[in-house]
């Protein structure tokens, strides 16, 4: 149990230091000042000739409209190159033929998104035209749930345990961090040296097991480890976000509930995770946006397979645009569009839900 | 003395002008886009710093890329117009439309039509029978390698001259259950070769309009036997099974480690195992195997050709002009062990610079093939789409070796596939 000192006597021994540390502080601060100014001489200059244009072009548009100016080049770059893109790739979804500029290709209207929806049942990818597309949605659509599921439940238990003194916690807390570090096609080669027939895995098993198992030829392990490896390699990233947000509930409120006797499991209930929502929130719909974009980690390990079990959407994206001898840019789009609109269909869902259960 | 701003300015813009003439009069720089299976870009930069040297005038620069980069990312740089110079491509046909006729800047056409000869039609766009846009960088046939040591260990005999499939993969099977070998029989996962082993068994894949008709008893009888090896264990689904769709999967890794005892791959890998298997063990090119109908493998290869884009075809065509002299190609088939696609060199033959025995085995052995490709083999190469039936083949198939697809499901969805993406061609202006 903690020694409990008199919140006044805390209170003015905290004043007292902050006093001390601002006289002391002013003083470093004006030596730091005068050092500084020095070294800024040519970015002082430079900042004074911009000051000469923006000067006029705030007396031409007002203050008001000075924010604009400041967020016009970001503006720009990201409308050329995503928001721009973005129409031109809906127009090649209308278009056919294989040529590359836009104004070489022919008008065909709805016929890419017929050929893609084109289906005797929806349930069974192998009775459609374009029975890998829908081979890739249901793929995805498995992979999104339980990889989405996995890693945001295994990122809020790691962060609960870092969030509590445990001895070597800052070592932990950025080990965890360290796949997100690896780029994907490292940990995907890494992952696959150690699941294939002479690995690692099957070195330390096979004894118990009696034989090898090729881990990565069995749909069902394949997808297995498909997911634990993209889990594996982008936990540390939502943990970082849900230890910030568990940081930020005051430490006043488990004081007050131990007080009262809570349960632990209450405790986690009523208080942690009600205030952590809306950080749980803002996981979870990062975590599916980047989930469904899965391809890279994917591809170098089982390379879609075995068969196309493992194939994701944004494979089939890929191998109809580019990896095909007739590179089919007007099929690719109208997948991609197609994604697209599934996505935002379900970040809307998410978001309803989400801010229904804010108020918890 | 005191020399005054204005000289000072004068004299300085002065040789800054001199400095940028020199420099701007100086080296025509052209680029060339480049993969390598083995040594190739080494040996290419060394004759290359040569022809530099000889003419100062032109500099070449050899962008080394990976395969996946001239497969999918030169097609769109072609498209876009943002091409280099020269490519080393394997999509011959595919890409004809980009290719430069350099004949009107050749000193001497009629070199290229009686050594390139033959190989020249690969290059041209339907209805075209004279341009000359390159050479053939190398020959290549899809054929066997076996690991001889294993057959010694096991104490089996190779199969002889005249062996069809079966009797390959029974006596591979035998090698690698007594010595408990992983993989007995390996393929490329690759419809190109499939496609020999295929025309082997019968396969047409034209009709009699030269369209694509690829269903016949001869593919399905190959076909089912991709399929039944897989099940019973003569090949392993770890390679056809690894990737999906039309990705190319090599098992060159497992037979250098010795994991595989029968291997259907090419003569391009003579390099790579001279260097990474060495004589470790005996790896050895046997005959192609036989079927009712054929011996036969495939040809390919690769050629460099001279690309549309270029704004200095002359500096381009004596580029070109200088690699498949003679003498220069001669020594680029050496070192990199590759079988020259060159009519003359084919006579004279090519002093392979290896003292790997193995290695010079295999390459005669390979030239031995050369006789028995058959013409419907020379014709697949040659169709400028060939690359659509490869990929649809490969990639249904592998679903029917999963078990994802029946064959004859698997049959109906290449013929599907093969339509859609060749109606999708025709539909460009």
């Amino acid at each position: 149990m903690p020694c409990r000192i008199p919140m006044e006597l805390r209170l003015r021994e905290q004043g007292e230091r902050m006093t001390l540390r601002s006289r002391q502080g002013r003083r470093a601060a004006e030596s730091e000042r005068r050092f500084e100014s020095v070294l800024q001489l040519p970015w002082a200059f430079a900042m004074r000739l911009l000051e000469l244009p923006m000067r006029g072009v705030q007396r031409v548009i007002g203050q008001g409209r000075m924010p604009w100016v400041f967020v016009m080049p970001n503006l720009l770059i990201f409308g050329t190159f995503v928001i721009v893109p973005l129409f031109i790739n809906f127009y090649y979804s209308i278009t056919g033929g294989t040529d590359l500029f836009p104004a070489n290709r022919p008008f065909v209207g709805t016929e890419q998104y017929d050929l893609l929806l084109d289906c005797e049942d929806y349930l069974d990818p192998f009775s459609c035209r374009q029975d890998r597309f829908w081979r890739g949605m249901y793929n995805t659509a498995f992979f999104v749930t339980f990889q989405v599921a996995g890693m945001v439940g295994i990122s809020l238990i790691t962060a609960l345990v870092l969030n509590r003194r445990i001895p070597g916690r800052a070592f932990f807390r950025s080990v965890f961090f360290y796949p997100v570090l690896l780029s994907p096609v490292v940990v995907a080669l890494i992952w696959k040296w150690i699941l294939q027939r002479e690995g690692l895995l099957n070195a330390f098993i096979s004894d118990w097991i009696g034989n090898k198992t090729l881990w990565l030829v069995e749909p069902g392990w394949a997808m297995f480890w498909v997911i634990s490896v993209s889990t594996w390699a982008h936990m540390g990233f939502y943990t970082l976000i849900l230890l910030a947000g568990l940081q930020s509930i005051p430490g006043d409120l488990y004081e007050a509930a131990e007080m009262d006797g809570t349960s632990r499991w209450r405790t986690f209930w009523r208080i942690t995770m009600p205030l952590l929502w809306p950080t749980m929130l803002v996981v979870l719909v990062l975590a599916l946006i980047k989930s469904v974009q899965t391809f890279d980690e994917v591809f170098v390990l089982t390379g879609g397979g075995p068969g196309t079990a493992t194939q994701l959407i944004v494979q089939y994206i890929y191998e109809t645009g580019f990896a095909t001898q007739i590179q089919n840019f007007g099929l690719a789009a109208a997948a991609s569009i197609v994604l697209g609109v599934v996505l935002l269909v379900l970040t809307l869902i998410q978001m309803k839900i989400g801010s229904g259960k804010g108020k918890w | 003395m005191k020399v005054s701003t204005r000289n000072l300015t004068i004299a300085g813009l002065a040789v800054a002008g001199m400095f940028w003439a020199s420099v701007a009069a100086a080296a025509t720089e052209l680029r060339i886009t480049w993969y390598s299976d083995g040594n190739e870009g080494e040996v290419l930069r060394d004759l290359l710093d040569r022809f530099e040297q000889q003419n100062p005038d032109i500099k070449v620069v050899v962008d080394n890329v990976a395969y996946k980069a001239i497969l999918e990312s030169l097609p769109v740089q072609l498209a876009a117009g943002k091409g280099p110079d020269m490519a080393r491509i394997t999509d011959l046909g595919g890409l004809s439309k980009y290719y430069l006729d350099l004949t009107p800047y050749l000193s001497d056409p009629e070199y290229w039509r009686q050594n390139v000869g033959p190989f020249l039609q690969w290059f041209r766009q339907p209805g075209d029978k004279t341009s000359i846009h390159g050479f053939m960088t190398q020959l290549t046939l899809t054929g066997p390698y076996v690991n001889k040591t294993l057959f010694d260990q096991a104490g089996i005999a190779l199969p002889g001259e005249d062996a069809t499939w079966d009797d390959w993969a029974a006596a591979s099977n035998a090698v690698a259950k007594k010595l408990d070998i992983p993989i007995p029989m390996a393929m490329d996962r690759s419809g190109h070769r499939f496609a020999g082993p295929a025309i082997s068994m019968g396969a047409k894949f034209f009709d009699a309009n030269g369209e694509p008709a690829i269903i016949d008893d001869g593919f399905k009888a190959m076909s089912e036997r991709i399929v039944e090896w897989h099940q019973d264990g003569t090949m392993s689904k770890e390679l056809w099974g690894s990737v999906s769709g039309s990705s190319y999967r090599g098992a060159n890794e497992e037979f250098a480690n010795a994991q595989v005892v029968f291997y259907m791959s090419g003569s391009w890998q003579v390099g790579q195992f001279s260097k990474q298997i060495g004589d470790a063990f005996d790896w050895v090119a046997v005959p192609q195997p036989c079927g009712p109908a054929a011996c036969t493998g495939m040809p390919g290869g690769a050629a460099l050709l001279a690309l549309k884009d270029s704004k200095h075809p002359k500096e381009v065509a004596k580029v070109m002009e200088y690699l498949a002299s003679e003498d220069v190609l001669a020594e680029f088939s050496a070192r990199t062990l590759f079988l020259p696609a060159h009519i003359g060199l084919s006579k004279k033959g090519v002093d392979f610079k290896t003292d790997l025995p193995l290695a010079k085995k295999a390459l005669d052995t390979f030239l031995g093939h050369l006789p028995k490709v058959s013409q419907t083999a020379y014709d697949l190469q040659a169709y400028p789409y060939n690359r659509v039936l490869f990929n649809a083949i490969i990639s249904r198939l592998g679903q029917a070796v999963v078990g994802e697809l029946s064959l004859d499901d698997a049959y109906k969805r290449m013929v599907q596939d093969i339509d859609t993406q060749m109606a999708e061609q025709k539909r460009t202006k």
